[in-house]
């Protein structure tokens, strides 16, 4: 039971000042959420698809959490290549698609261009995660410190520019697929078809995901591992294996992830990985890192917090256009978790408290 | 298949994909046309060649001894013939549709545009010379092996900054027709360049210079000094534009060293103090939009460090509690914060929004408008030697020896007495302090602020110079710059490569030195 007198007592002045920062952040919301109930702007319809469009953003971020995650839960190291990973998937379902419209397959077998630009993504992604472990983790794993994290941002810079290199630095448009172009009414919410279905994918790559995790032999030996490396050792599980099945797993998640966006927003371009990827990392402290559930609760959380909250709040706060601060808002969100709540949502999945 | 056979044929897979890597994302096709050499051979070649002779050193070191010669010969002869057939194969595929450097006029230089049977040749024997001088490396006696080394190096260096070189010696010796020409270098220069490296590397006479009593060193190392800060005013305004930026990292790597390499803080938004301090200056003596003043210069620092100072103790206060990779995620975000609302329409009257704010004037000293970048250099100079004083004598201060325990391990420095909160409250706001005057500097410099000016990158940046330099160490701090920040900005040709090169450097020293180029000696103090 939490003691207030007892708190009082002990508090610093800066647990003071924390608790005047959760204040003020509360009242923040608070005010501008009552604010902005007072004087309605957006109707029920505008709302649920702000609603369904922060889902549908949310379920990428929660698919790139995943691979943060899983990677954290084990080596206990933020891959900050990650979103770039991300992006090669990305451009290989936009590569993909491309050439299925080249070859005519497209317009005459829409569903199963849609199959190779998975599979394109998919192996893509795997095999840019697998080398990442090799160039820029294998070398780091026993060393602590700053190492593998500034080593990952030079390889991310690697990612990014090799991909400015070899496919040009403008925007590369994504083919449209008139199969789910246009609009769907599900009861009564009219939403894009392409919103439905990125949902819908991501939902079944997670169940995908955890029946891997907890059903086969693999993802009982990483959550072996990822519980107890030592032990896990002595118990003849092959960690090197099980560290890159670990990265194969999140690249391809991240893979399928970048189909998605390029369906979503309709391009790719070489520096998209970045801030998703950090919005991906966002998502994964939110919802507890190292914590598989956590991780995609906190990717629909961040996405509906970021496409609801301009409207919920900024507007009533009288902001001039609240949309330009809709990154701030997930980034408030973020920082405002790892300083009151760094296990996250879910609680953090560590065998050893660490922070 | 024998074993040796397999490694010959593993080492040649390899290099050919390691070779594809630069013809692939267009490094090789921007620049074949740029001569190392001029008349004997491109930039492009030399970077398929050294590829070549770096799988060699690595077969040599592996299969010791004369084997290793023809092994390493194979191998390269092998990658040089594939080369050119995989060439062909992607013109016949025609992938310019995905692939945009894919240009069939790059691919056929790479045989430069010889008949395939003679182009194969060409490859196959460049290749296996390449290859097996590299396995020749690491199997001949040290001392030829060095001078080897070093000649290679050293005409690598002279072709990569020949436009530095030239300046310079242009500008200190008169025209040298015979080593530098406006296109680039030639023979006879590479060769003097050779020799140089050579000598740079073999050390003749190494022994007997440190035998000399210990004040000629002295002399040595400041004439070396005056010659380097003296350096812009002999050359030209690209060179002082160029080591003002070092300097302005020196002084934000100076700023973060006491945050990270003292007191063990990552800090990832460290761009947020930089951006406060050039966005107080340029709001304290720009003239019109949304200044507030109009002030001098020097009048105007001082309070943008005092402002910075500030904004670090604020910005440290939340995440006091945090630690480790949380706390780098933590910075990041907050940074990010401050960008996005520097960005917004919100702060737009009080910021200028996207507009920014233009019209800062140059600084001004009794009457002398500090405007050429030579005399700016000298300003940022004076200031980093300033604060690297500063930056010296809190190192070895008390605080700076809590600094040091705190970052060795929070809860024993806890249980020692140590003021956790003060500690470090007072490293967010020293390192603040030294970001803030670099962002007043640089908007002095600049004339203007942008938002799209204070990226992550920047961060980024000075984590790397850090970590490059060596974490903890104030001569690392100027190696690191100077490696990170000055050698692609004199690396011009690279143009959008810089930060693929970047980050194969940073991947490279962070394997190959853990502890940076020049590891702070207390580091070794540490108990294991």
């Amino acid at each position: 039971m939490f003691d207030v007198k007892d708190w009082i007592r002990r508090a610093g002045w800066v647990d003071w000042f924390l608790l005047a920062l959760r204040l003020l952040v509360m009242a923040m919301v608070g005010g501008g959420f009552i604010s902005g109930l007072l004087h309605p702007r957006y109707g029920r319809d505008e709302w649920l698809s702000f609603a369904a469009f922060g889902l549908t953003i949310g379920a990428i971020y929660a698919l790139i959490a995943l691979g943060y995650t899983m990677v954290y839960g084990i080596l206990r190291m933020v891959n900050f290549a990650h979103g770039d990973v991300f992006m090669t998937g990305g451009y290989a379902a936009c590569f993909s698609l491309v050439a299925c419209n080249r070859a005519g397959l497209l317009s005459s077998q829409p569903l199963l261009s849609l199959f190779l630009a998975v599979l394109g993504a998919v192996t893509v992604s795997a095999l840019v995660a697998v080398l990442a472990e090799r160039i820029a983790y294998r070398p780091f794993r026993k060393g602590r410190g700053l190492a593998p994290l500034i080593s990952t941002l030079g390889l991310s810079f690697v990612l990014e520019y090799s991909a400015r290199g070899m496919f040009g630095a403008q925007n590369r448009s994504f083919p449209s697929l008139p199969l789910i172009d246009g609009t769907v009414d599900l009861l009564g919410l009219v939403m894009p078809k392409t919103q439905l279905v990125v949902m819908l994918a991501a939902v079944i790559t997670m169940i995908v995901l955890t029946l891997v995790v907890m059903r086969t032999k693999i993802g009982t030996a990483m959550r072996a591992v990822s519980e107890d490396q030592d032990a896990a050792i002595l118990m003849g599980i092959n960690v090197d294996r099980v560290i890159v099945f670990t990265f194969a797993l999140g690249g391809m998640l991240a893979g399928i992830a970048g189909l998605l966006y390029g369906l979503v927003y309709k391009q790719v371009y070489f520096f998209m990985g970045f801030f998703l990827g950090v919005k991906g990392f966002g998502a994964a402290v939110l919802g507890g890192i190292g914590n598989i559930p956590g991780a995609m609760l906190g990717g629909f959380a961040l996405g509906l917090v970021e496409s609801l909250g301009p409207a919920a709040f900024l507007d009533g706060l009288g902001v001039d256009s609240p949309y330009q601060l809709r990154d701030g808002i997930a980034y408030t969100m973020l920082v405002m978790v790892l300083i009151f709540r760094p296990r996250g949502l879910l609680g953090e999945r560590l065998s050893t408290a660490r922070a | 298949m024998t074993s040796h056979a397999r490694a010959v044929l593993s080492n040649a897979m390899a290099m050919l994909a390691t070779c594809c890597f630069p013809v692939l994302v267009g490094l090789f096709g921007q620049f074949t046309n740029k001569a190392l050499i001029l008349g004997v051979i491109d930039i492009g070649h030399a970077m398929l060649l050294g590829i070549a002779l770096g799988f060699g050193v690595a077969l040599g070191r592996e299969q010791r001894g004369a084997r290793s010669l023809a092994m390493a010969a194979c191998s390269g002869a092998l990658a040089g013939a594939g080369l050119l057939l995989l060439a062909n194969l992607a013109q016949a595929a025609n992938l310019r549709w995905m692939l945009v450097s894919m240009n069939p006029a790059v691919l056929r230089q790479i045989a430069f545009r010889l008949p395939d049977l003679e182009g194969t040749a060409l490859l196959a024997i460049s290749g296996a010379l390449a290859s097996g001088l590299g396995a020749m490396l690491v199997n001949l006696p040290r001392l030829p092996s060095r001078a080897l080394a070093g000649a290679l190096g050293g005409v690598v260096l002279a072709g990569l900054l020949r436009e530095l070189l030239a300046n310079m010696l242009n500008g200190l010796a008169g025209t040298d027709d015979w080593a530098f020409n406006y296109d680039g270098l030639l023979p006879a220069g590479a060769l003097a360049a050779a020799v140089l490296g050579a000598l740079a590397c073999v050390q003749p006479g190494k022994a007997r210079y440190q035998a000399l009593p210990s004040i000629v060193h002295r002399v040595v190392s400041l004439a070396v000094l005056i010659f380097i800060i003296a350096l812009p005013a002999l050359t030209n305004d690209f060179v002082a534009q160029v080591m003002m930026m070092v300097c302005l990292y020196i002084l934000m790597g100076m700023g973060l060293n006491i945050e990270l390499g003292l007191a063990g803080l990552v800090d990832l938004g460290f761009v947020a103090f930089f951006a406060v301090g050039a966005y107080t200056v340029a709001m304290l003596t720009a003239s019109g939009g949304v200044s507030l003043m109009q002030l001098n210069f020097f009048v105007a620092l001082p309070i943008a460090i005092l402002i910075s100072a500030v904004s670090g103790f604020v910005f440290g206060l939340p995440v006091l509690k945090v630690r480790g990779d949380y706390l780098a995620i933590a910075t990041l975000g907050l940074g990010e914060i401050i960008r996005v609302l520097i960005l917004s329409d919100m702060m737009k009257p009080l910021l200028g929004g996207a507009q920014g704010i233009v019209n800062v004037p140059k600084p001004e000293l009794f009457g002398l408008v500090l405007g050429t970048p030579t005399r700016l250099f000298y300003l940022t100079a004076m200031m980093a030697g300033l604060a690297g004083y500063c930056a010296w004598r809190l190192q070895h201060s008390g605080l700076g020896r809590r600094w040091l325990a705190v970052r060795e391990d929070e809860d024993v420095a806890q249980a020692l007495g140590i003021n956790l909160v003060q500690v470090k409250l007072s490293a967010y706001t020293m390192g603040a302090a030294f970001a803030g005057l670099a962002g007043g500097i640089f908007a002095g410099m600049v004339g203007s602020v942008f938002p799209q000016g204070f990226q992550l990158l920047i961060s980024i940046n000075v984590l790397a110079i850090l970590v490059v330099g060596g974490i903890g160490s104030l001569p690392g701090v100027v190696i690191g710059a100077a490696a990170l920040i000055g050698a692609p900005e004199v690396l011009r040709d690279l143009g959008e490569y810089r930060y693929l090169i970047y980050g194969l450097v940073v991947i490279a020293v962070v394997r190959l030195k853990p502890d940076g180029l020049s590891p702070a000696a207390i580091r070794h103090r540490e108990v294991p």
